[in-house]
């Protein structure tokens, strides 16, 4: 079944989900023309990139040249400043694109330059237009140089704070997933098919109706204010066994390290998808293995049925850590971020919840706001209420919760630097900088 | 005499250097004769100053206060006014030409001719942002006879001057006035460094047989030539002990500060008895941390000093003094107390080396034997020879000069 034909007869109610698809830099756009080659109706797939030369290339439709003025189409030469700089050139018409969008995915691969600084950005500004904003990024090869890692690891950390929620695939543990003969190109096309499944996975989970339904609004419970890392596993089992292969596959998942990422998960979304074969004691079996293995964490669960898997079975898993989320309870303390926003929402929409939405206003800010969601982050927010009482109190209305958001909290150490030459200009005699050592210069060996 | 009537304000004179490592006062009194005691000496650690240059006035100001306190107490007098030492990379230093021409050959050489060649000298290329700190005479040339220090009186109809400026960026001369101005106190003039510490260290026998003046500073290393008793050239380089430490600290792996202390305590220009040596350094508990090689450590500071004379030998080489220089280098400032940094000056300029000491000026031993306090020393005589000058123009010679300097204008 194409999701073209899946539209009109999924429930009208559920399709309404306006969904983008953002590729940043080189690697999202190749993973974005991924998503399109294979069949992904419903979602409006878009392309920014610093290089124009790379849009070029893009065989897809819409595609934005981000910082034309800055860079010159030139790309951003691998330096996350200028990958941001270019983003916020054109913050307008970023903001344009995700104005009444319910749901942005942002696929990038960290470590260059418009992936790295131009992503967290464009999270940032989605999320600023109230869309949830989900991050699909590649952490790069070891061989890329500890750089390039180090670029990706401070994106990450951006987008973690930026995104709702982040769905990281470490390149380095594709190795684990492929042969040693596997061409370059082969190797490369298998991380952004993982990442084009993680899309897809995420997006057919939340635009398809299944016998025990997984929505939207799950998805935010799980996700949204999280600001955490995710792994995202897929795992697919033909034949009479195959409840039981799927689980092992699952947990043999290089991307899950052999199933302790699920050990250290708070929040699990896990989605069954099989055909109509597919028997109760088959996803009793399934969710069993899993819970045995995620003891504390919020697991929520789906199951579908798609006619054309045949007698496949394919398990899709989120799995959210715990630590980032810790992590991140004293961040959401400060700003009184999380909090709002469920507030704002409950009251106007409750009917939305589950496939019983029947319509959905454009704005965003209006879609599935659910009790489930009060009750999924209730663990979380329970604490962080009774430490910060006054923000929930007041922030009842957007405005208030962007200012809230400005008043990032700073702690007043004092830079000691005892660097000699600081704030002095350096020594320059016939063109030879003076402040270098004489020693390094004359190229004396020292050990 | 008016000045009777009028007694000279000041009978005490300050100098203030504020120098990357130290502030330092020195008070100073003129006798009778003529001569200058050292009364008092006040120092302070310095904070805000990088390469000489101020970079954070407050921290200055700061010390500048500590030291000027301890200098008051010390010498038991009040300061009011202070002679400032200047230094910093943007110092240029040039020599100038000035001449004028008489209707005729006969004409008798009178002031107002000697204060037009000295107007005609000053008139040089130089940015606009950039404040003329001195303009010192050098030699008169009349008819082309050279040397002549006093034309005035003498026949001929073509004078000549030669005089050696120095002058540097207005805006960075004028950040330690304004943090001395902010304590309250008066600026008499601004003098750069490197000639106030020749004037402490130089007789005037030296100064005509020619010599080297060199001030190895923290942030900066100024030099100063002179020949047949003028001035003849000065520099200055950006480049001082903060660099040794600075370069210690890399090639050694460990903190500035530790690198000063081993730089203090082990530190030698020479190589010479170094090889194969380890010093074993201790943590803050006594216990052995971890050694290092002294040899590398003595190589890594000879690179640099060695580095630090050879720019100053070319740039004094390119002007042809080296044949000027019979009473050869004298070395002073902080870098001077360096072991055998003589014998590596010996042998870089391939001249006779001493370690200055101040001794036109008499008082406090402990001011006049330390190298490091040269330049505030400097900065008293400096003060003293001009109030002596003023003293001796008097009521009469100052409006003579005032009508001089009306008549050029």
């Amino acid at each position: 079944m194409t999701s073209t034909e899946t539209t009109p007869t999924t429930a009208p109610a559920k399709k309404q989900l306006t969904i983008k698809v953002f590729g940043v830099g080189g690697c999202g756009g190749n993973v974005v023309s991924q998503i399109h080659g294979a069949d992904f109706g419903g979602a409006q797939l878009i392309v920014l990139n610093t290089d124009s030369q790379a849009l070029a290339q893009c065989a897809l439709p819409y595609k934005f040249n981000l910082g034309l003025k800055l860079n010159g189409g030139l790309g951003a030469g691998g330096d996350p400043e200028r990958g941001r700089a270019a983003a916020e050139e054109d913050e307008v018409r970023l903001r344009e694109l995700c104005t009444g969008v319910d749901m942005v995915f942002i696929c990038a691969g960290l470590g260059g330059g418009t992936g790295t600084g131009a992503g967290p950005v464009l999270a940032r500004v989605a999320k600023e237009c109230g869309a949830l904003s989900l991050a699909f990024v590649t952490l790069p090869f070891e061989c890329e140089g500890p750089k390039r890692m180090r670029q990706a690891r401070r994106g990450l950390e951006e987008f973690k704070s930026a995104a709702d929620g982040v769905i990281c695939l470490p390149n380095q543990k594709v190795f684990k997933l492929i042969d040693e003969n596997t061409s370059v190109i082969e190797t490369f096309s298998t991380t952004n098919e993982l990442l084009a499944q993680g899309v897809r996975g995420i997006w057919q989970l939340v635009t398809r109706p299944g016998f025990i339904n997984l929505d939207f609004a799950d998805l935010c419970a799980v996700v949204r204010n999280r600001h955490s890392e995710s792994s995202f596993a897929t795992a697919e089992a033909t034949g009479p066994h195959r409840a039981k292969e799927v689980v092992e596959k699952l947990l043999t998942n290089p991307l899950l390290d052999g199933g302790a990422a699920l050990g250290e998960a708070d929040a699990l979304l896990v989605s069954l998808m099989g055909g109509p074969g597919l028997t109760m004691a088959e996803v009793n079996r399934v969710m069993e293995q899993i819970n045995r293995q995620t003891e504390n964490a919020h697991l929520m669960m789906g199951a579908a049925i798609e006619e054309g898997l045949g007698d496949r079975l394919t398990v899709t898993l989120v799995a959210s850590r715990q630590c980032s989320h810790a992590a991140d309870l004293p961040k959401g303390v400060e700003p009184g971020q999380p909090e709002p926003q469920p507030a704002s929402r409950g009251g106007e929409d409750f009917d939305l919840l589950g496939s019983a939405i029947a319509s959905k206003p454009v704005t965003r800010t209006a879609v599935a706001k659910p009790e489930s969601e009060r009750v999924a982050v209730a663990v979380a927010e329970t604490g962080m209420e009774a430490m910060a009482p006054a923000p929930v109190a007041t922030s009842r209305s957007w405005r208030s919760r962007k200012k809230a958001k400005a008043v990032h909290p700073e702690l007043g150490l004092e830079t000691v630097t005892t660097d000699p030459f600081q704030q002095s200009e350096p020594t320059r005699h016939n063109g030879v900088n003076l402040d270098v050592p004489t020693f390094v210069r004359r190229g004396m060996v020292m050990n | 005499m008016l000045n009777l009537f009028f007694p000279e304000k000041t009978t005490v004179i300050v100098g203030l250097e504020i120098g990357t490592a130290k502030v330092a006062a020195v008070v100073g009194e003129v006798t009778d004769a003529g001569g200058v005691n050292v009364i008092g000496i006040g120092q302070c650690p310095s904070r805000g100053v990088r390469k000489g240059e101020v970079v954070n006035a407050d921290l200055a100001a700061e010390d500048v206060r500590n030291a000027i306190v301890e200098a008051e107490k010390s010498a038991d007098v009040e300061i009011a006014s202070v002679y400032l030492g200047v230094t910093g990379g943007h110092l240029t230093s040039l020599n100038t030409h000035g001449v004028f021409t008489a209707a005729s050959d006969d004409h008798e050489i009178s002031q107002p001719d000697v204060n037009e060649v000295l107007a005609n000298a000053k008139v040089f290329s130089r940015p606009s942002e950039n404040h003329v700190l001195h303009a010192i005479r050098q030699h008169f040339t009349l008819n082309g006879q050279a040397g002549i220090t006093d034309p005035i009186g003498m026949l001929g109809g073509k004078l000549e001057l030669d005089m050696h400026v120095v002058h540097g960026v207005t805006t960075r001369l004028q950040n330690p006035v304004r943090v001395v101005k902010g304590l309250n106190l008066e600026v008499e003039e601004f003098v750069f460094s490197g000639l106030a510490s020749s004037l402490a260290l130089l007789d005037n026998e030296q100064k005509q047989m020619g010599v080297l003046v060199v001030d190895l500073g923290a942030g900066t290393t100024e030099y100063v030539v002179y020949a047949d008793g003028v001035i003849k050239h000065t520099g200055i380089l950006a480049v001082g002990g903060d660099h040794v430490t600075n370069d210690l600290s890399h090639g050694l792996r460990m903190a500035p500060a530790r690198a000063g202390l081993l730089k203090r305590e082990h530190g030698a220009a020479t190589i010479e008895g170094a090889a194969g040596q380890t010093l074993t350094l201790t943590n803050e508990n006594g216990f052995p941390d971890r050694r290092v090689n002294l040899e590398h450590l003595r190589r890594i500071m000879v690179a640099r000093l060695d580095e630090t004379f050879q720019l100053i030998d070319e740039d004094i080489g390119e002007q042809g003094f080296h044949e000027q220089l019979r009473a050869g280098v004298c070395l002073c400032g902080g870098g001077a107390r360096i072991r055998d940094i003589e014998k590596l000056a010996e042998e870089v300029f391939g001249l006779p080396a001493t370690l200055g000491r101040a001794n036109a000026v008499g008082g406090l031993r402990s001011a006049t034997d330390d190298p490091e306090l040269a330049t505030a020393v400097g900065l008293v005589k400096y003060g003293a020879i001009r109030q002596k000058s003023q003293r001796r123009v008097g009521l009469v010679g100052k409006l003579k000069n005032l009508a001089g300097s009306l008549g050029l204008f």
